[in-house]
């Protein structure tokens, strides 16, 4: 295996009687596309700011390429990129002059020009902040991430708040980042984002991992469940349902009902020869194999979106 | 480290506030009577330089409150490089208005004689550096912009009238004038207004108290306001610190208890005074050309 380029064992946080985190533990390779996927203050941005060096744990460790982001200078900051959940930027200040400024800090740079011809801000180059929509606004926070072509990047919320298409330019940009071998941490709390872009996911919720690996693993493990939605004609109690051969979890979801199954034909066959004893007929029948949503809600009993 | 982080409102503020100063100084009060202008001009100078710090504390309190200072914070630079950096570039943004105050002054109103320059550019520096560091001070102690406005009035109300910038020094009453001798834009006003005197300039050694109370308030403040240093939004100020602010006037105290006792100020103040009611012209109506 190759070497953890971030290691994060333990951390707890608190604000005042909220606790943001606790204990998370994880770690993520060099070259490494690493996804923190769970539903707002579930405390994604409190372990990415913990390892930005903005925040400080109450306990436990973190260190990114072998450095305390809490202890280490400026060589710290030299080896890191973030786009932080909300980058804010003084309104007149221009495109241009804040990839330049941002550069100066740094002794080992990217020039503005390629960063910007890159992120699609070329037109943009003299605009004010103030005047940049909002994709172009997360497009010059990830050139920003990237000024000093770090080793590790962060990524919070790269695409919160934005529509699918401008989501989808973003992937674009990180799935490039991917090919450049940076190792990512991202977070988010798109179900898409994360099977699309991510090598490994920890699922977080209320402060803990209660998940972790690679998005076809976290599905298998799931005992290979597939969901199979059903809508039918008349309603009918679900108890029923429940009992159909294969069926380990039955649970109605406004008109659908949603039957987990670890045996589809047989769940199937007993479908039908049940709703024809019923006199039922079929609306509509939906099979999808698990992903990180039912995941999800397997293990919170939550959607991710609630 | 240098940031050139411009903002155009500031620029505006701080150019057109004390140039509408100057107009109504040069044109009404010191109409027809060039030898008053040097300390009329030296009055608008000292409100200029005073802007500083005004300008640094509500673009400290602006850059932490939109969580601007965040950014910076996970690049390599550190607070007192942010910190020197505004200060550096307030103080290149406030003489283009120095300037041209200078300018208009000959052009438009005909000033004759420059003083002693050398103090003058002095304590303009010196003044631009320390009023732009306090201004920090009060950005590094205060958590809401609110707060930042509410005492930068207070200072500045005192700023303006009691330091002898706006109604001349002598014809304030001796409490107040006691009171004054505590206010570092007194020393300031002073030390302008007798440098630029075309009749007596002051010499820049006669200065050395002034300047080395705002070399002294300039180094503790600054220290201060990189202790206190604050990047992100929701960071309160422990009350405590409140009085660590406190410590970067104490070169000023010292001063003003020094004061208090000799009255330098005042002797010199009065004097020059005396000297431009002297030169006044004595018909008003009378068209000056």
């Amino acid at each position: 295996m190759d070497t953890a380029v971030i290691e994060v064992q333990n951390l707890t946080k608190r604000y005042g009687d909220v606790e943001a985190l606790r204990g998370v533990s994880f770690s993520v390779s060099e070259g490494e596309v690493f996804g923190l996927l769970g539903p707002n203050g579930a405390g994604k941005t409190s372990t990415v700011e913990i390892l930005e060096g903005l925040r400080t744990p109450d306990s436990g460790r973190a260190s990114v390429c072998g450095l305390d982001p809490q202890r280490s200078g400026a060589e710290f900051k030299y080896i890191i990129g973030a786009a932080l959940q909300s980058t804010a930027l003084p309104d007149k200040m221009r495109v241009r002059e804040a990839l330049d400024l941002f550069g100066s800090f740094y002794p080992r740079r990217r020039g503005t020009a390629e960063l910007l011809k890159r992120f699609g801000l070329e037109e943009k180059r003299n605009a004010f902040y103030s005047q940049l929509s909002g994709g172009q606004k997360q497009r010059l926070a990830l050139a920003m991430a990237l000024v000093n072509d770090p080793r590790v990047v962060f990524l919070d919320e790269p695409t919160a708040g934005l529509d699918p298409q401008v989501r989808r330019e973003i992937y674009d940009i990180i799935e490039e980042l991917k090919k450049e071998k940076k190792t990512i941490l991202l977070t988010t709390h798109y179900i898409e984002e994360a099977e699309r872009l991510c090598d490994r996911v920890a699922i977080v919720d209320h402060g803990k991992v209660i998940a972790l690996g690679t998005p076809r693993e976290l599905k298998g493990r799931s005992g290979a469940v597939t969901r199979i939605t059903v809508r039918m004609a008349r309603p009918e109690a679900n108890g029923a349902l429940g009992k159909l051969e294969g069926v380990s979890e039955c649970r109605a979801e406004a008109d659908d009902y949603l039957l987990y199954s670890t045996r589809v034909p047989r769940t199937i066959v007993a479908l039908v020869k049940h709703l024809e004893e019923q006199n039922n007929e079929l609306v509509s029948l939906e099979i999808a194999a698990p992903s990180l949503e039912d995941i999800f809600l397997e293990l919170t009993g939550r959607r991710l979106r609630d | 480290m240098r940031l050139a982080m411009r903002n155009r409102a500031f620029l505006f503020f701080s150019m057109i506030m004390p140039l509408v100063f100057l107009f109504i100084y040069a044109g009404i009060l010191g109409r027809g009577n060039p030898e008053a202008l040097p300390y009329l001009l030296a009055d608008v100078l000292a409100l200029t330089v005073m802007g500083s710090f005004w300008g640094l504390s509500v673009q400290l309190v602006t850059f932490r409150e939109q969580g601007i200072l965040r950014r910076f914070r996970v690049a390599p630079i550190g607070a007192s490089a942010m910190l020197a950096s505004s200060i550096i570039s307030n103080y290149v943004l406030t003489i283009p208005t120095v300037l041209i105050e200078f300018y208009l002054s000959r052009k438009l109103f005909h000033m004759s004689g420059m003083g002693n320059l050398i103090a003058v550019a002095t304590l303009l520096t010196l003044g631009i550096v320390t009023f732009a560091t306090l201004g920090l001070v009060i950005a590094s102690v205060t958590n809401t912009m609110q707060e930042t406005q509410i005492i930068n009035q207070i200072l500045w109300f005192g700023f303006l009238f009691l330091s002898g910038a706006t109604i001349p020094f002598p014809s304030l009453p001796r409490a107040i004038q006691r009171v004054a001798y505590f206010l570092p834009a007194t020393y300031l006003v002073s030390g302008l207004q007798q440098s630029m005197s075309v009749v007596d300039p002051v010499k820049i050694s006669e200065l050395g108290l002034d300047l080395a109370s705002m070399i002294g308030c300039t180094i503790i403040a600054f220290v201060v306001a990189a202790q206190l240093f604050r990047w992100e939004p929701e960071a309160k100020t422990p009350r405590r610190a409140k009085l660590w602010a406190a410590g970067a006037i104490i070169p000023f105290i010292l001063l003003g208890i020094w004061e208090n006792k000799y009255e330098h100020v005042r002797a010199r103040a009065m004097s020059d005074y005396q000297t431009i009611e002297r030169t006044s012209p004595p018909d008003p109506a009378m068209p000056s050309r």
